[in-house]
């Protein structure tokens, strides 16, 4: 572990009181907490508790309806959002080399030309996520699983210092999984804080050495053991989906 | 015989000019066509070519004649009306793009109709929305070659944020690009071309040669570069043989080209190596690995 970066205070990720709703209705509930510089959460809870709509609201893609997300020092370019693959086209007509390589625009910015370096390290990226000699190959020739270690590569790339994965494993089977699981844990030591939507809770259990348990408000946060327990679990899952339509406007103070 | 068929074509200097002002457009109609196609925006292309039909009214019933400039100018101002109306809608509201664009621009052609209705004969409304050849004198084709030379230029600067924001915005936003202000630019140039094409094309037929020619191309190749000389290069025998046809059997140049243009598209949907009928129905004996 790289102690410089582990427990630094100026890669804390801080939510507080956060609220994103959606047309007045909440999809997180007065969010209260810290993700320590250099962790690794899973973020878990059933369908519609606000998952993605966290990891969004932590990649600045949607704002706050109150409270606020203090991201330290992070600046937008440090910070790496893998979306869920479905959201992207697989048809379109680029390489896996130009999909991992729009991982160096921070770098090279949006005029500049790629130095050789950088096409190495895109190609070192394909090779750790297992597509070797894929460079040239076109999107859409890719398995789902195979583009999902592709959109990894292009992480690896990006160098952020907070990764931020909305269900990172849908539709890989399970070799790829085990072998992004190793990445993550690979960030993990490199002393990145990476954060993960997840629903399998034997892999949370197994890797994740922090857990934050999302039924629209916090059900709990902190050491995975100490989280995902029974009675947890049976809170979160009683969850309504639905919101109510009459519901009244929320007096919770800003405390 | 055959080559006298083809080359007294162009003994006419008009159909000269048509011609190099058709093949200048088959290059910056490519790229256009293409960003366009992979947006899912062809239909807005569509509309887009439409709204621009009041301004050129206005141009024309304002001026009396055809106004060449007028024309041009008032075609850019409601195209980019249209686009800087839809695009408000489409970011404030839940409306999707293809609405607010539909809805704008159904307006700014009614509009169109009525100015155009108020003053001319049938004739100009025929050349306004097919094209005219003798329309094209030096200095229209000046403003077609200065317009199709900056668009070029200026996709090459915006190529690589225009690509991202095509296949993954929510990148862009997510590193802390503006991705919406290339969106704008691009759209911006597309409204500029569909001007540039409209005296020889005619503002409904512009948009078949931006977008046939892209489309045929998909069918050939899987990877931008190739789709863009593949495009260039169907667009130039589209504008050569159409305009020779359009000549000979005097029959609006526009009309001529996109058909043509057409012809390619029926050709490589069915015969090209890449996702064609053919691949579909004629399943190729498979490979060892």
């Amino acid at each position: 572990m790289a102690p410089s970066l582990v427990g630094n205070r100026l890669m804390v990720v801080t939510l507080k009181n956060l609220t994103v709703a959606y047309d007045g209705h909440p999809a997180i509930h007065h969010l209260n907490g810290v993700f320590a510089g250099g962790s690794l959460t899973a973020i878990i809870g059933p369908n519609g508790a606000g998952k993605s709509t966290l990891i969004k609201a932590l990649a600045g893609l949607t704002q706050p309806s109150e409270g606020m997300i203090d991201r330290g020092d992070l600046q937008a370019g440090e910070i790496a959002y893998l979306p869920q693959i479905h959201e992207l086209d697989k048809s379109f007509a680029i390489s896996i080399l130009d999909l991992v390589m729009m991982g160096c625009i921070e770098k090279a910015g949006m005029f500049q030309g790629f130095g050789p370096d950088m096409i190495a390290a895109a190609e070192n990226a394909l090779a750790t996520v297992g597509l070797e000699g894929f460079a040239d190959r076109a999107l859409n020739t890719l398995s789902a699983g195979q583009f999902q270690r592709a959109l990894f590569a292009r992480t690896i790339i990006q160098d952020a210092k907070l990764i931020l994965l909305d269900e990172p494993f849908n539709a890989v089977d399970g070799k790829t999984v085990g072998d992004l699981l190793n990445i993550i844990r690979g960030w993990h030591q490199q002393g990145k804080t990476v954060i993960a939507v997840l629903h399998d809770m034997r892999q949370v259990r197994e890797n994740f050495p922090e857990a934050l348990l999302l039924a629209r408000q916090c059900i709990g946060w902190g050491n995975t053991d100490k989280v995902l327990t029974e009675a947890n679990m049976a809170k979160a899952m009683s969850m309504s989906e639905n919101w109510d339509e009459e519901a009244a406007i929320c007096e919770v103070s800003t405390a | 015989m055959m080559q006298d068929y083809f080359l007294s074509a162009f003994s006419d200097p008009a159909m000269r000019k048509a011609l190099v002002a058709c093949l200048a457009l088959s290059f910056s109609f490519a790229p256009i066509g293409m960003i366009l196609i992979f947006r899912r925006m062809s239909l807005v292309g569509d509309s887009l070519s439409h709204a621009i039909l009041p301004g050129t009214a206005l141009g024309y019933v304002s001026a009396g004649v055809m106004s060449i400039g007028l024309m041009m100018l008032g075609g850019m101002i409601t195209g980019l009306l249209v686009v800087f109306f839809s695009t408000l809608v489409t970011r404030n509201t839940n409306q999707k793009e293809d609405t607010s664009f539909a809805t704008f621009y159904v307006i700014s052609t009614a509009i169109g109709i009525l100015l155009i209705s108020m003053k001319g004969g049938d004739e100009e409304v025929v050349h306004m929305l097919f094209g005219e050849v003798d329309a094209i004198d030096a200095k229209t084709l000046l403003l077609v070659m200065a317009i199709v030379s900056f668009s070029m230029v200026t996709m090459a600067i915006i190529y690589r944020p225009l690509i991202i924001e095509c296949f993954d915005p929510v990148f862009m936003r997510a590193t802390g690009f503006r991705g919406g202000l290339y969106h704008h630019l691009f759209l911006s140039l597309a409204v500029l071309n569909l001007v540039a094409g409209f005296r020889a094309l005619g503002t409904l037929m512009a948009m078949g040669l931006m977008l046939l020619p892209v489309a045929s191309a998909r069918f050939w190749a899987n990877n931008i570069g190739p789709i863009l000389v593949i495009s260039v290069i169907i667009a130039i025998f589209s504008c050569t043989l159409g305009l020779i046809i359009s000549h000979h059997m005097h029959l609006p140049p526009g009309a001529a080209i996109v058909l043509i243009a057409g012809g390619f598209y029926l050709v490589s949907l069915s015969f090209g190596n890449n996702d064609s009928l053919r691949k579909k129905w004629l399943k190729p004996r498979h490979l060892r690995g």
